[in-house]
């Protein structure tokens, strides 16, 4: 038995969190955004996304499924025969959620 | 934050073929709940990408959602909705598992926990759906 140090049990809360927000929140704002607005059920001209408490909703909704994917993505790569490249599938996992928080907190602060 | 395992290179690994997961239903539900999160992440993109739009204007946030319209699209959008509610149910089965939750010295039966989760759920939905209507103007 060896003691080393890792970083599982951080990226192990961050796709806990995200799987928290994706089974309660994700349903209803894809029947928002995918059938409601889209096929004309409700009417949206937007301006909702101006506050900044919704900004801060968003980040959370948007940002920490990307968590959620990047961990469980990671490990079915993995368990699918792509153990060999697993170093590249973690940067690419992860470093994908991570450019996702920027690229999102970017986009909600143009808004 | 130190966690102790054993030396991988003390492990044995038997070689699994890629398709495993053909092999019993049982393993391919897994893999479905596994996959769910690529189409959640899939349509918080798209979401996102809508979300960009107001910042070319008005117009074009309206021609995206216009765009979403498409049959092409509200098919990604049912198959990622059924991705979703797959994901919360089997996410509420499984913390109804880890969660222990007692009223005193009792066990709360995990059935009970279930029924609290999905009406949290249904709560959190209405909520949501009550607030984007009063906010979008």
């Amino acid at each position: 038995m060896s003691t080393e140090k890792t970083s599982e049990p951080f990226w192990w809360g961050l796709f806990s969190a995200g799987g928290v927000v994706a089974a309660f929140l994700v349903p209803i704002h894809i029947i928002l955004v995918g059938f409601a607005v889209p096929l004309g059920w409700i009417t949206d001209s937007g301006a909702l996304y101006g506050a900044w408490w919704v900004k801060l909703y968003l980040f959370v909704l948007i940002v920490l499924p990307l968590y959620h994917w990047a961990h469980r993505f990671y490990f079915t790569l993995n368990d699918i025969g792509l153990k060999p490249i697993s170093k590249l599938l973690a940067v690419l996992c992860y470093g994908g959620a991570i450019v996702g928080t920027i690229v999102t907190a970017w986009v909600l602060l143009q808004v | 934050m130190s966690v102790t395992r054993p030396e991988p290179s003390k492990l044995y690994h038997r070689k699994m073929p890629a398709t495993w997961w053909l092999t019993k239903p049982s393993y391919f539900l897994f893999m479905l709940r596994e996959l769910s999160s690529v189409f959640i992440a899939i349509f918080l993109i798209v979401y996102l990408c809508q979300i960009y739009q107001l910042t070319q204007g008005l117009d074009a946030y309206i021609a995206f959602a216009r765009k979403l319209s498409s049959p092409g699209w509200v098919f990604f959008h049912l198959v990622a909705l059924l991705f979703a509610l797959y994901h919360s149910v089997t996410w509420f089965q499984s913390s109804a598992v880890v969660l222990q939750l007692r009223i005193g010295e009792r066990l709360i039966p995990r059935p009970f926990v279930m029924a609290l989760h999905v009406g949290a759920w249904a709560v959190v939905s209405l909520s949501v759906l009550i607030l984007f209507l009063a906010l979008k103007g």
